[in-house]
Parts: structure tokens; sequence; C-alpha cells
């Protein structure tokens, strides 16, 4: 997987975001405005795409778009 | 793993009631304008019923029985077995389905029991209902099961208040020596019990005054402990989680594949949540029926409600295999493989008071 990937997988999740303009050092909670649904969304992007779990803990440890795709690609290659 | 099934029952017809009172999640003000367009779109619950003040799901129930009943053509002095299934019942002491026995008219003979359980509980009420039905001592049985989840819901939490909706089911089975058997497929893990649960009330914490207060826990949600909570990120990983190995699981050990399966229902948690599960499943959307936008998450009612409102011509009509997946509080789940072969389905009761 590449962040390229995963950023448009993001994109294509949230009407919210024009695509080409998300970058890896992006605050995503900073993006528009966030909310609890947009968190399911993200997990159930990750899941269906990657088949990763995402916590609670991990969103809220993860400030940028990069801290993000670094902790669903550290669980793909387990 | 709890696999097993249970021979010689049938259902002989299934119906269902929800309160006349319906709200639109576009009027939900406690939120924006702009969550409350997300919520639709991504939650997929767009109208919901609600109870009015007094009406209970026994009230629900036994409306749906009545006609149920009629329709069948059932002499009541035969139905020898009542499970209601509910987490809103009656009264804390006695049995609700003691009740509801006797506004049913339904013999002393008849055994009757209150069943704990949400939204898991239907697959878990066909379960328990089969299994005292299929060595023929008890012919007929009737399996109630709903829930006013309204009546614990914050309107101040936007976590729950948009989500539940009102409704009660009733499902007629009866001892059939030539029928398919069911095939189940039922888990616990308690380890999530606090992923949704209304804290005081109970033995383990009772009401007191402080019961009643209104705590702000988060952005949009202010709540008292004898409110229902919802942690909606554990209950979404819970769900994608559990429900798809316990489905491939009773598959496996029936030697059978999604292809031979007319229709899946699932518990109708959230949109988001079911269309996962159905895209990790990679099903057929024509072969997932919902109900969620128009009646919400009703509990354990909304695997029967989503089988009366969205399937009741293809049950009236004649054969339809079937997958029932329901999933929830506890953390309880379970899935059960089953055939209906032309039952007795009136439309779905609007109750009004």
């Amino acid at each position: 997987m590449t962040i390229e990937e995963f950023i448009i997988h993001i994109e294509e999740e949230f009407d919210d975001l024009k695509p080409g303009l998300l970058k890896p050092e992006n605050k995503f909670r900073g993006m528009f405005e966030w909310s609890s649904i947009n968190a399911l969304i993200l997990i159930a992007m990750v899941k269906t795409e990657y088949d990763v779990t995402l916590s609670a803990d991990d969103l809220i440890r993860s400030v940028t778009v990069q801290n993000l795709y670094d902790i669903v690609k550290s669980r793909v290659q387990e | 793993m709890a696999l097993f099934s249970i021979p010689h029952v049938r259902i002989a017809g299934m119906a269902a009631s929800v309160p006349k009172p319906r709200e639109h999640n576009a009027d939900y003000n406690w939120i924006s304008k702009k969550e409350r367009d997300s919520l639709i779109k991504n939650i997929g619950v767009e109208f919901r019923r609600v109870a009015p003040k007094g009406v209970t799901t026994a009230d629900l129930c036994v409306i749906a029985a009545e006609k149920l009943l009629n329709e069948l053509e059932w002499d009541r002095k035969e139905v020898e077995l009542l499970v209601f299934v509910s987490q809103s019942r009656d009264y804390l002491v006695p049995t609700t389905a003691c009740i509801i026995q006797d506004r049913l008219g339904l013999p002393h003979s008849c055994i009757a029991y209150d069943v704990g359980l949400g939204c898991s509980g239907y697959v878990y009420g066909l379960s328990m209902v089969g299994s005292m039905m299929q060595s023929g001592a008890i012919k007929k049985a009737l399996l109630m099961v709903g829930d006013i989840s309204t009546l614990t819901t914050s309107y101040r939490d936007k976590s729950t208040y948009p989500l539940f909706g009102d409704a009660g089911t009733v499902t007629a089975l009866e001892y059939s020596p030539e029928a398919k058997p069911f095939v189940f497929n039922l888990q616990t893990d308690g380890s999530g019990y606090q992923a949704i649960m209304i804290r005081d009330g109970g033995a383990r914490h009772k009401m007191t005054r402080q019961s009643f207060d209104m705590k702000k826990i988060s952005k949009g949600i202010i709540r008292s402990r004898l409110n229902v909570e919802l942690d909606g990120i554990e209950v979404f990983n819970f769900s994608l989680r559990e429900v798809v190995p316990n489905i491939k699981a009773l598959l496996k050990s029936t030697e059978r594949s999604l292809d031979d399966i007319d229709f899946l229902v699932f518990h109708q948690a959230n949109l988001l949540i079911n269309n996962t599960i159905r895209k990790m499943l990679k099903l057929d959307p024509a072969k997932v029926p919902y109900s969620i936008k128009e009646y919400g998450n009703t509990s354990g009612a909304s695997v029967p409600l989503t089988m009366v409102s969205q399937l009741r011509e293809q049950l009236m009509a004649g054969k339809v295999k079937l997958l029932l997946s329901a999933f929830g509080v506890g953390l309880s789940w379970g899935s059960v493989l089953l055939e209906t072969d032309g039952i007795v389905c009136p439309e779905v009761i609007e109750f009004n008071k």
C-alpha cells in the first residue's frame, strides 16, 4: 500500500474533500467539520480496504494523515 | 462454538407493530443541519417511531399477536409456550410474559417467561422456543421480541436519540415433523458489557437521586445514569470483527454458501455497519433488505420487523431460504439458517393509542 492510495480512499469517502488537496502532513480532523460519524466512516473504509481495525485510541493518537497511514500500514504487514 | 440445529419446527406466521407517531431526523434540532444530513445519509435513519407515554413493548406485541392469531385461526388454548424477549419489560417484577399470557387468553398450561436480551434477541429467541418445541410436546408457541428504546434515550445525546425506534413483533411457531432444521451459531463476549448500557436502576447500582443528574459527557452528549449510553466505535468494531466469522462458521458447518440463500436479514444496527458487513461478505444488495431508513434501530425487533416490512410478499408466497444475523448489547450475537414456506404475515400494524 502507498500513502497516495490511502489518501485517495479517504477522499472518496468524504464529500467535503476536494480530490487532490489532502496531503500526508494535514491534520485529518482539521480538514472539515469532524464528527463521530466521520470517525466511523474512516474506520469502515480502513476495515473494508485494508482489513485493519482502528480503535478510538488510534484515532486520538493520530494527528496527521501520515500518523493514521503508519498505523494502518504497520498492521497490514503483520 | 455454540453451533447446533433444531429440527421439526416451522414458522407459521409473523407480525409486527409500531407506534403511529413518527419523528423525522431532519427535525432533530440538537445537532446542526449538516450533522443531521450526515446522520441520515451515513447512519441511515430518516424516520423513527416513538411510543406515546404509557405504551409499552408488551402493548405493541399484544396488538401484533391478536392480529396474527386471528389470521392464523389458531385455537389460543393450544398455545403452550410464550417467550417475551425485551429490555423494556412492563415491571421489574413480575415477568411481563405472565401478564401477556392472561391478556391474550392463553391457557394455564402455557409456559411463559421473559428473556432480557436486546439486539441479538430474535435469533436467541428462536433457539429457545425451537429447543423447547422440537420433541413435539409443545405444538404451538409465540415468540415476542421488541423494545421501547426511546424510553431511555436522552434527547441531548446525539449518539443514541436519533438512532433508536420502537417496535414489537410476534412470531408464531408450530411443531412440524417435516420441517427443515434451523441451524444456529450463537456467541457471547461479556467483556464488552459497557459498550451499550444503562448504569443505574438495576441491582448493581440502584436508582438514587443522583441517577437523574444530567451530565455532559462530550460534545453533543448530555445524559443521566438512567439513559442508555452507546460507545459507537466499540460497537462498530465489535460488529465488524465478529459478525462475518460467525456467519462463515455457520455456513461451513452446514456446507452451504451465500449463493444458496435468498435473503440475509441483519440486525439494523446502523447503515454504515450494515453496508460494511455486506461489502465484507460481497453480498448482492438485492439480497439484503433494510428497514433502518423507515424505522431506525429497533433493537431485537429489527430482524423480524425487516422481514415483515420488506419481505412480506416473498414470505407469504412460498419457500424462502434465510440467514438471519443479529448482534449487539451484551455483547451477544448469533445467526441462524432457516427456511420458511408460505407463512401468514399481515402488514406492519400502526398502533394508535
